[in-house]
């Protein structure tokens, strides 16, 4: 549309970097300081070059389990994206036909969005409380984040089915496919890439959930949980090396799911 | 025979299709029976159990049921509660206007001045990725930046524009804006990008037919279409700031509150009824915003 690159380009083109270095810049910041030196404190200048508050994770005095709550948060996420995928598709496929409740169901999911976490981790943790069952990070905890992921997933396969023309699916059945064939062999397939988002939305908004975790974790803390805490105990820039590690993992998971969509859409134009 | 085996041929898909017959009827009630069972036992049954125990009496360690008004009569004739809420609505407006100034720009830009798709997605990603990361990081992240020996402070002092730190960059009410802008502007960006890409750009084009100036098209055009955009990303985060205690209490130093930060102290008192009575109050207020936001933009036809 703007063939030449108008002033209004500039303006906004700087605007739009400067938002990118709003959203980077703290990050890299604490990325650089969690290489302090020993005697290094929390804030700029460094005061040398080391791996000192890595080496300093591993120590569980130093903080609390960070491995163990490192495991619970990475197997709470993949069973958070395993449901939430297969829940998200389920709930797609039964939107696209008309069947009594379809519209309350899509209200509570969007309510689900809007309902403040807090409440959703209040809610929960009474409820398993006076129903006698103990919270743990693997049900209660496991449900809600679901009310976070679920929604966003089942959005993401509504606006991927609106625009999925039903002709692809006749074509099938009409050459003798069976619901089942035609489902696995032509809608999967087709779908894939929009699933692989959804699985990962699932992942990483669980693998980084808290607010909603809170009541509902039980004994053990998840990772954010314990992140949480060491915000206002923990004055040292261990901290910092745990969001490092932490946020390089998210980083190279995003970068995994994002390679794969590109390396199946790629494969596809091929074929 | 050959009219035999026509006929069993011919009788076989129908058979099979008498028996899909019915199945289709109840597959979509089957498919959406995960969906509905998560969100009526972790969404509505512990709603409802928040509206029961609101009514709940309790001590120091247990809770009692019953039927008394009370929390809500603490929770609504406490002068705490109201400065608390105008707190919460406060950072609630303050964030919203910002955050919808900076997405709108931000989409526009990526909607109308990047020339390629292949950028415009790489774009877009760089924006989408930091939110796909801890809050809590990001919250953080601000301490080294913002602190009495931070970032901003120690340049100003090197550049010799202040001769002492500034002391309220960080634990202030300047602090909480600045973290929940920087966490939720994403929120706004996204449905605002969804909108303006969907516009249909020949209307552009005939605007400018028309002898309409850039400006004129922003105006008259681009902001009126992208208004349901707009309304959903409003939604997002007017209910993100109303939900949230941890931007608040971390970045206040303790010294501001928030709805969410009361209830989350009330709960680590073990007081749920009077957390329960907050909630709901809470949740009324959150619903009638969305349903206030409803009212002026009809989002519906964006899904």
């Amino acid at each position: 549309m703007h063939e030449r690159r108008t002033f209004g380009f500039y303006v906004l083109a700087t605007f739009f970097a400067l938002f990118v270095l709003f959203l980077y810049g703290p990050l890299s910041a604490i990325i650089i300081l969690s290489f302090q030196g020993p005697n290094g404190g929390l804030t700029f200048p460094l005061n040398g070059v080391s791996l000192h508050w890595f080496g300093n994770l591993f120590e569980t005095q130093a903080v609390g389990d960070f491995g163990g709550s490192f495991r619970r948060s990475l197997a709470l996420a993949f069973m958070v994206m395993a449901i939430t995928v297969v829940a998200s598709l389920m709930a797609g496929l039964a939107f696209r036909r008309r069947f009594v409740g379809a519209t309350p169901l899509f209200y509570l999911a969007v309510a689900s969005l809007v309902v403040p976490s807090i409440i959703i981790s209040l809610g929960i943790g009474v409820l398993f409380q006076q129903l006698g069952f103990r919270p743990a990070w693997y049900s209660s905890a496991l449900g809600a984040h679901l009310t976070w992921t679920l929604p966003f997933g089942v959005l993401i396969m509504f606006a991927v089915f609106n625009r999925f023309s039903p002709s692809y699916e006749e074509a099938a059945r009409d050459l003798g496919a069976s619901s089942w064939q035609t489902f696995a062999h032509v809608v999967l397939p087709m779908i894939a890439p929009s699933l692989v988002g959804v699985a990962l939305f699932g992942f990483t908004l669980s693998y980084d959930e808290f607010a909603r975790t809170l009541m509902a974790a039980g004994t053990y803390n998840t990772l954010p949980l314990e992140l949480y805490a060491m915000t206002t105990n923990v004055t040292t820039p261990v901290l910092y090396a745990l969001g490092t590690i932490t946020t390089l993992f998210s980083f190279i998971v995003i970068a995994a799911a994002l390679g794969f969509i590109v390396y199946v859409n790629r494969r596809r134009a091929r074929a | 025979m050959a009219v035999m085996i026509e006929d069993t041929t011919a009788a076989a898909p129908a058979a099979s299709r008498g028996r899909s017959a019915r199945l289709p009827r109840m597959a979509p009630y089957l498919q959406a029976l995960p969906l509905t069972l998560i969100l009526g036992l972790f969404l509505l049954l512990p709603i409802i159990m928040i509206a029961v125990v609101s009514f709940w009496d309790y001590d120091f360690a247990m809770m009692y049921p019953d039927f008394m008004t009370l929390n809500y009569e603490e929770t609504l004739g406490s002068w705490v509660t109201w400065k608390t809420y105008l707190n919460t609505l406060k950072y609630a407006v303050l964030v919203w206007a910002i955050t919808l100034f900076t997405g709108f720009w931000v989409a526009y830009f990526l909607a109308f001045y990047v020339r390629t798709t292949g950028m415009q997605m790489v774009l877009f990603l760089v924006c989408t990725v930091p939110f796909l990361t801890s809050n809590i990081i990001r919250m953080i992240s601000w301490i080294p930046v913002l602190g009495r020996n931070g970032l901003v402070n120690s340049m100003l002092i090197e550049g010799g524009f202040i001769s002492a730190p500034i002391e309220w960059l960080l634990y202030s009410d300047f602090a909480v804006v600045l973290a929940m802008v920087h966490l939720y502007t994403l929120f706004i960006v996204v449905p605002i990008f969804n909108t303006l890409m969907r516009i249909d750009r020949s209307l552009i084009e005939a605007a400018r037919d028309a002898g309409a100036s850039d400006w004129q098209i922003l105006w008259n055009v681009i902001i009126p279409l992208a208004k349901p955009g707009m309304a959903i990303g409003t939604i997002f985060v007017v209910t993100l700031v109303m939900a949230d205690f941890s931007t608040v209490q971390v970045m206040s130093g303790g010294q501001s509150a928030s709805v969410a930060l009361m209830m989350k102290n009330q709960m680590s008192l073990m007081q749920y009824p009077a957390a329960a009575a907050n909630a709901v109050v809470l949740l009324a207020v959150v619903l009638l915003m969305v349903a206030g936001i409803l009212r002026v933009v009809d989002i519906r036809k964006e899904l």
